[in-house]
C-alpha cells in the first residue's frame, strides 16, 4: 500500500450572511481539483472554525465572509487558531472585504484575499502552491 | 387565429431557404461567425434570425391579448407607463434606526417614490442586538430593529398613509409587519390604509437565500398567518414577495428562476386555500419579485412569461374568477451578482440596460443597484446615480410612451413561447416530486441552482462568456478609486445599551404574560398575527418573540448541496 | 521518544491536536501509520462502536447528532467518524455530514472527524477501522461510524462496529428493495426515523414483515424503533435499546462476535501484507510489466498470468 496524502479544506462562512454561492463554487472546485473539502455551512461562529480546522486535521482554512464583520470575527478566528496551535495551517480569504482592510488582515495571518469574480483556477493554484509541508 | 397568412408563410419559408442557400454561405465564407453557437443564460440555443416561422402557432388573442386583459402578456395594466410609471423603490438600511430615518428622508426628497427597508443579519436571523450571534453585524449590513422602539424611530415623521413600505424579511416577517402596524395604530392610520409588502416567502430560503429560522412547515405556515392576516384586516398589504430574485442571485438561470419562483407562489396559494379563504379573496395581493440580469431580451421573455404563466396557473388550476387574482404584479431588481469590482463605473452602464429590460418587461418597481455594491453599502452619490438612472429611462427614453414596445418581435414572442413553455415542464417535475416541500427535501432545487452556478463559474473562466473588466478587458488597477461607507462599532455599542435600557424599563410582568400566550398560540397551531402585535406593543423584542418560536418549531439545518 | 510515541501519548491522553493527527497519518498510510497503530492497540476494546447506516436522505447527521446529545446528558464522552464518498473521477471528496453536528463541535467531550472513502468499497474508508480504534485509545466511551449512505450495499461496517443500527425513512423509494438486497444482515437496530410522517407505520410494517422471513433462532431479534430526529423523539428509547445489545455482547455474544471480527481483521491484514510484499518483490523483477503487457496483448488471460507469478515469489519466498 502507497502513501496517500490528500489536501485537506476547510471551507467555513463566518458571519451572519447567507451568501454561500462563491463559498460553493470554491469548494466544488477544490473538490474537482482532488482535495477533501469540509464545509460546515453558514453562520459559524469562530470557536466552532477553529475548533472544527483543529479536530479535522486541514491544511488549509478559506474563509468566506460577504457580511461586513470580517473585523470583528477574523481577529477572533486567527487568536483561535494560534492558541489552538494551528499555526502551521496556510488560512486565505475571500468575500466582500474593501481594499483597504487587506493590510490589516495579512497581519492577522490571512495570506491571503480574493476578492469576488476571483477565477477558481487561481484559487486551486494558490492552495497547491501553499499547502504547508507537513510530515 | 395564427397571426400570419398561410400563404405569406409559405413564402417566408421558402424565400429563408433560398437565402439559407445563397446570401448566408457567401457571407459565411467571407468570415465565419464568433461562435459555433449562441446560447442565452438559461442554456437555450439563439437562432441566427428569427421570422414569421417563429410565431407560425401563435394566436394573438390566446397568447397575447390586450393590456390590462388575460393573459396579461403584455401588462397588467391597460396603459402602462402611459398612466402611471413604475414605482422607484430603493432598497436601503444601515447603521441605527436614526441613520436610516435619515437616508429615508433623503431619498423621499430625491424623488423616491416608496421606502424599502434593509434590515440587518441579526434582525433577520430573529436574533436581537445584544445576541452573542450579532456581534461584529449590528447595523452592518441593514438597519437593526430589535424592538417597537426601533420602528418608531425609523418611520419617525413618515407618515404611513401617504408612503407605502416594503420590508425585506422573511422568518421574522410576522414581528416587522406587527411593528408597522403598531407605528401605524400610533399614528392614527386606520389599518386598511396602510400599504407595503412584506416579503415573507419563506419558501425560496431553503434553497436560494438561506436565511431560514425554522424548519420548512412552520416557515410556511408563518406565510400563510401574514396572507390570511392580510386578507382580512389589511387590503392594501402585500402578504408576501414572491421571490426569484434570490434564487437567480444564487446561480439559477433565468427559466429556473422563473420556474421555482411560480412554483412557491402554487404553494402559497394551496397553504392559504386549506386556511378555508377563497381564492378571490386573498390572490390579488399576492406580489412577486424578480432579478434583472444581463442578457437583455432574455429577460424581457421571462417577465412576459411569468406573467402570461401566472394568470393560466390562476385561472385554470385554482378557478380564479376575479381577473385581478390572475394579476402577476412585480417588483424588479439589478442583479447584483452582475456588478464587478473592478472598474466599478461599467456598473451603471449594466444596471441602466438591466432596468430598461425590467421596463420593457412591465414591471410595478423597481429597485436599480448602485455601481459601487460589489465593494460596499452605497454612498449616497452612488445612490443616486442609480435612482437617476431610472428616472432617465422613465423620461428621457421613450420607451414609456407606448405599451409593451417589443411586442410582436420575432425573437421577443418565440423565446417568451420557449421560456412559458420549458418552465411548464419543470412545473409538472415539483408536482410529480409531491411539491416544494419534499422537492427542498430531495436537494432538487439546490442542486439545480449549484450545477448552474457552477457552469456559469466555468464558462467565465474558460472564457466561454465574456464579462467586460473581469476576464477581458482589463486594466491594472490601483487602488479603490471610490469613496467607502463604513458602518462605526459604536453604532453596535449604542444600539446593544439602549435595548438593554428598553428591557429594563418596560413593564416585564406583561411581558412575560404575552409570551406565555404566544407560546400557548404556537402550540395549538392558531394565526399568531394578533398575538404578536399585542407583543411588540408591550415592547417585546424580536429576539425574544422568535425564542418562542424557536422553542416551539425547533431550528432548520440547511441542507447542503453543491 | 520517537515521534510515533509521542503521538501515541497525545492519543492516549486524549489530546485532541494529537488525535487529529493520528487519524490523518492513519488516513494516508504514511511511514508510521502500522506503528502507531499497533502502540495504541493494547489500550483499545474499551468503547462501544455502533455504525449507522442506510440510504441517503433518511436523516442520519441529524439523529446521530441528537443521539450524541443524548449520551453526553447522560455523562459519555462520543467519537464521530462520518464517512462522504470520493469521487472516482477526481480523486476529491465533499465532506458535509459535519454541519449537521456542528453544534456539537465545540463540546470537549465530543470530537467529530469526516472521512473520504478513497474510494474502499462497502461504505467505509479504508481508515475507519484504525480511525475508530483512535478513538477507542483516545478515552471515548461511545464510537460512532457513519457510512457513506449512498444506499448500496454498504456491509463493511459490520467489520468496524459491535452494534450496526440501519435507518430507513418513509418515502424515500425503493428503500425496501435496499433492505432486502443486502443490509437487512447487518443490522442489529431498525430505526425508522422521520416518523411523524403519515405513512411511518407502513415503513415499520414493511420491515417487520422482511424480518419474520428469516425465523432463525437467534438470542438477538433486532427491534424495528420509531424516531424524529428533528425533536429528539424516539432517541432515549435507540438508546436504551443499544444498550441492551451491548449487554447481550458483553455476557457471551461478545467472545464470538469479537472472534470473529479478529479473524476477519486478522485475514485482511494478511491480505493487504501479501499482496503489497509479494507485489513488491514482483515490480522489481520487472516480470511483472511483462505479463501486464501480455494480457494486455492477449497473450496470456489474468487468472493464468497470476498463477504463474505466484508460483514464483512463493518459490523465491522458500529459497
Amino acid at each position: 500500500m502507497q502513501t496517500e496524502r490528500k489536501i485537506r479544506v476547510l471551507i467555513a462562512k463566518p458571519g451572519l450572511d447567507s451568501h454561500d454561492r462563491g463559498a460553493k463554487v470554491v469548494a466544488r472546485a477544490l473538490r474537482d481539483a482532488g482535495m477533501e473539502v469540509i464545509y460546515t455551512g453558514l453562520r459559524q461562529t469562530p470557536e466552532q472554525i477553529a475548533e472544527t480546522a483543529l479536530q479535522e486535521d486541514v491544511d488549509v482554512i478559506g474563509l468566506s465572509i460577504l457580511s461586513g464583520a470580517h473585523k470583528t470575527l477574523f481577529p477572533r478566528i486567527m487568536d483561535l487558531l494560534k492558541k489552538k496551535g494551528l499555526t502551521d495551517v496556510t488560512v486565505f480569504a475571500g468575500g466582500i472585504i474593501p481594499e483597504e482592510d487587506v493590510e490589516e488582515m495579512k497581519k492577522l495571518g490571512i495570506k491571503e484575499v480574493f476578492g469576488p469574480g476571483t477565477p477558481t483556477e487561481r484559487i486551486i493554484k494558490y492552495v497547491l502552491e501553499n499547502v504547508p509541508k507537513r510530515t | 387565429m395564427t397571426m400570419f397568412d398561410q400563404k405569406k408563410l409559405e413564402e417566408v419559408k421558402r424565400e429563408r431557404t433560398r437565402w439559407e442557400q445563397t446570401t448566408l454561405p457567401n457571407w459565411l465564407k467571407q468570415s465565419r461567425e464568433r461562435k459555433t453557437e449562441f446560447h442565452n443564460h438559461s442554456g437555450m440555443q439563439v437562432k441566427r434570425v428569427y421570422t414569421p416561422e417563429d410565431m407560425e402557432n401563435m394566436d394573438y388573442m390566446r397568447d397575447l391579448g390586450f393590456p390590462g386583459e388575460y393573459p396579461f402578456t403584455r401588462g397588467v395594466h391597460a396603459t402602462m407607463y402611459r398612466g402611471r410609471l413604475w414605482t422607484m423603490r430603493m432598497f436601503s438600511g444601515f447603521g441605527t434606526a436614526a441613520d436610516t430615518n435619515r437616508r429615508f428622508k433623503y431619498l423621499l426628497k430625491e424623488g423616491e417614490t416608496g421606502l424599502s427597508i434593509a434590515f440587518d443579519y441579526p434582525t433577520i436571523m430573529g436574533y436581537d442586538s445584544d445576541h452573542p450571534m450579532a456581534k461584529g453585524e449590528v447595523g452592518i449590513c441593514g438597519v437593526a430593529i430589535a424592538s417597537l422602539k426601533d420602528m418608531e424611530t425609523l418611520l419617525d415623521g413618515i407618515p404611513l398613509d401617504k408612503v407605502t413600505t416594503s420590508m425585506t424579511i422573511n422568518g421574522p416577517a410576522p414581528i416587522l409587519l406587527a411593528m408597522y402596524v403598531a407605528v401605524g395604530d400610533t399614528q392614527g392610520v386606520p389599518r386598511e390604509k396602510l400599504g407595503g409588502t412584506t416579503q415573507n416567502d419563506n419558501l425560496k430560503e431553503f434553497f436560494a437565500q438561506n436565511l431560514c429560522i425554522f424548519p420548512p412547515k412552520a416557515s410556511v405556515k408563518l406565510t400563510t398567518d401574514i396572507i390570511e392576516y392580510c386578507a382580512r384586516h389589511l387590503p392594501r398589504w402585500n402578504p408576501v414577495s414572491i421571490s426569484g430574485y434570490h434564487i437567480r442571485e444564487a446561480g439559477a438561470t433565468a427559466l429556473q428562476e422563473l420556474a421555482f419562483t411560480i412554483y412557491d407562489g402554487i404553494s402559497y396559494v394551496e397553504s392559504t386555500l386549506e386556511r378555508g379563504l377563497k381564492v378571490d379573496d386573498f390572490a390579488y395581493r399576492l406580489s412577486f419579485f424578480f432579478a434583472s440580469h444581463n442578457d437583455f431580451i432574455e429577460e424581457i421573455a421571462k417577465f412576459r412569461a411569468a406573467r402570461r404563466l401566472w394568470a393560466k396557473l390562476m385561472k385554470e388550476r385554482f378557478k380564479a374568477k376575479s381577473p385581478r387574482s390572475m394579476w402577476m404584479r412585480m417588483h424588479v431588481q439589478t442583479s447584483g451578482c452582475t456588478l464587478t469590482p473592478q472598474q466599478p463605473l461599467n456598473n451603471i452602464v449594466r444596471t441602466t440596460m438591466q432596468a430598461l429590460s425590467a421596463v420593457l418587461g412591465g414591471t410595478q418597481s423597481l429597485h436599480t443597484n448602485s455601481f459601487d455594491e460589489a465593494l460596499c453599502l452605497p454612498t449616497e452619490e452612488a445612490v443616486r446615480v442609480a435612482l437617476r438612472t431610472q428616472q432617465i429611462v422613465a423620461h428621457e427614453s421613450g420607451v414609456t410612451s407606448t405599451v409593451d414596445p417589443l411586442a410582436g418581435s420575432y425573437y421577443v414572442e418565440a423565446l417568451t413561447n420557449e421560456m412559458e413553455e420549458k418552465a411548464w415542464e419543470y412545473i409538472h417535475k415539483i408536482d410529480d416530486m409531491g411539491g416544494a416541500i419534499p422537492a427542498i427535501e430531495k436537494g432538487f432545487f439546490q442542486k439545480e441552482i449549484a450545477d448552474s452556478a457552477y457552469m456559469y463559474q466555468r464558462e467565465i473562466e474558460e472564457k466561454k462568456r465574456v464579462i467586460v473588466g473581469v476576464n477581458d478587458y482589463t486594466i491594472a488597477e490601483g487602488k479603490c478609486p471610490i469613496e467607502i461607507l463604513r458602518i462605526e462599532p459604536k453604532v453596535e455599542t449604542a444600539q446593544v445599551a439602549s435595548l438593554r435600557k428598553l428591557k429594563r424599563e418596560r413593564d416585564n410582568r406583561k411581558v412575560k404574560e404575552v409570551l406565555d400566550k404566544l407560546h400557548y398560540s404556537a402550540e395549538k397551531d392558531e394565526n399568531l398575527m394578533p398575538t404578536i402585535i399585542e407583543a411588540v406593543k408591550a415592547y417585546v423584542s424580536l429576539g425574544e418573540i422568535t425564542e418562542v418560536l424557536r422553542m416551539v418549531y425547533g431550528e432548520y439545518k440547511e441542507l447542503i448541496v453543491i | 521518544m520517537t515521534k510515533v510515541e509521542e503521538l501515541a501519548q497525545g492519543v492516549l491522553s486524549g489530546e485532541i491536536r494529537s488525535i487529529a493527527r493520528a487519524i490523518t497519518v492513519i488516513e494516508n498510510n504514511a511511514p508510521e501509520a502500522k506503528k502507531l497503530v499497533s502502540s495504541i492497540y493494547p489500550h483499545t476494546g474499551k468503547a462501544h462502536i455502533i455504525g449507522f447506516t442506510g440510504a441517503g436522505g433518511a436523516g442520519k447527521s441529524t439523529l446521530i447528532e441528537k443521539i450524541v446529545r443524548e449520551y453526553r446528558r447522560n455523562g459519555k464522552t462520543v467519537g464521530v467518524v462520518a464517512v462522504d464518498p470520493t469521487s472516482p473521477f477526481t480523486g476529491g471528496a465533499f465532506l458535509g455530514d459535519r454541519i449537521r453536528m456542528q453544534e456539537l463541535s465545540t463540546d470537549p467531550g465530543v470530537f467529530i472527524r469526516s472521512m473520504a472513502s478513497r474510494n474502499y468499497p462497502g461504505g467505509i474508508a479504508r481508515a475507519t477501522k484504525d480511525a475508530v480504534k483512535v478513538l477507542d485509545a483516545a478515552g471515548k466511551d461511545i464510537v460512532i461510524v457513519e457510512t457513506v449512505g449512498a444506499g448500496q450495499s454498504e456491509v463493511e461496517i459490520i467489520k468496524v462496529a459491535q452494534t450496526v443500527v440501519v435507518v430507513h425513512a418513509p418515502g424515500l423509494g425503493d428503500e425496501i428493495q435496499a433492505i432486502k438486497a443486502g443490509i437487512m444482515e447487518i443490522a442489529d437496530i431498525f430505526v425508522v426515523n422521520k416518523a411523524d410522517r403519515e405513512n411511518a407505520n407502513k415503513t415499520v410494517m414493511d420491515i417487520q414483515a422482511i424480518l419474520q422471513l428469516n425465523n432463525k433462532e437467534t438470542a438477538w431479534k433486532p427491534p424495528v424503533l420509531k424516531t424524529v430526529a428533528l425533536t429528539g423523539e424516539g432517541v432515549p428509547q435507540l438508546i436504551e435499546k443499544i444498550e441492551e445489545h451491548r449487554l447481550l455482547l458483553e455476557k457471551g455474544l461478545k467472545h464470538k462476535g469479537s472472534r470473529e471480527k479478529a479473524e476477519a481483521e486478522l485475514i485482511e491484514a494478511i491480505k493487504e501484507k501479501v499482496v503489497s510484499s509479494v507485489l513488491e518483490g514482483l515490480r522489481k523483477e520487472g516480470e511483472f510489466e511483462q505479463l501486464v503487457g501480455e494480457i494486455v496483448e492477449r497473450e496470456i488471460d489474468p487468472a493464468s498470468a497470476a498463477e504463474k507469478l505466484l508460483k514464483k515469489a512463493l518459490k523465491d519466498a522458500e529459497a
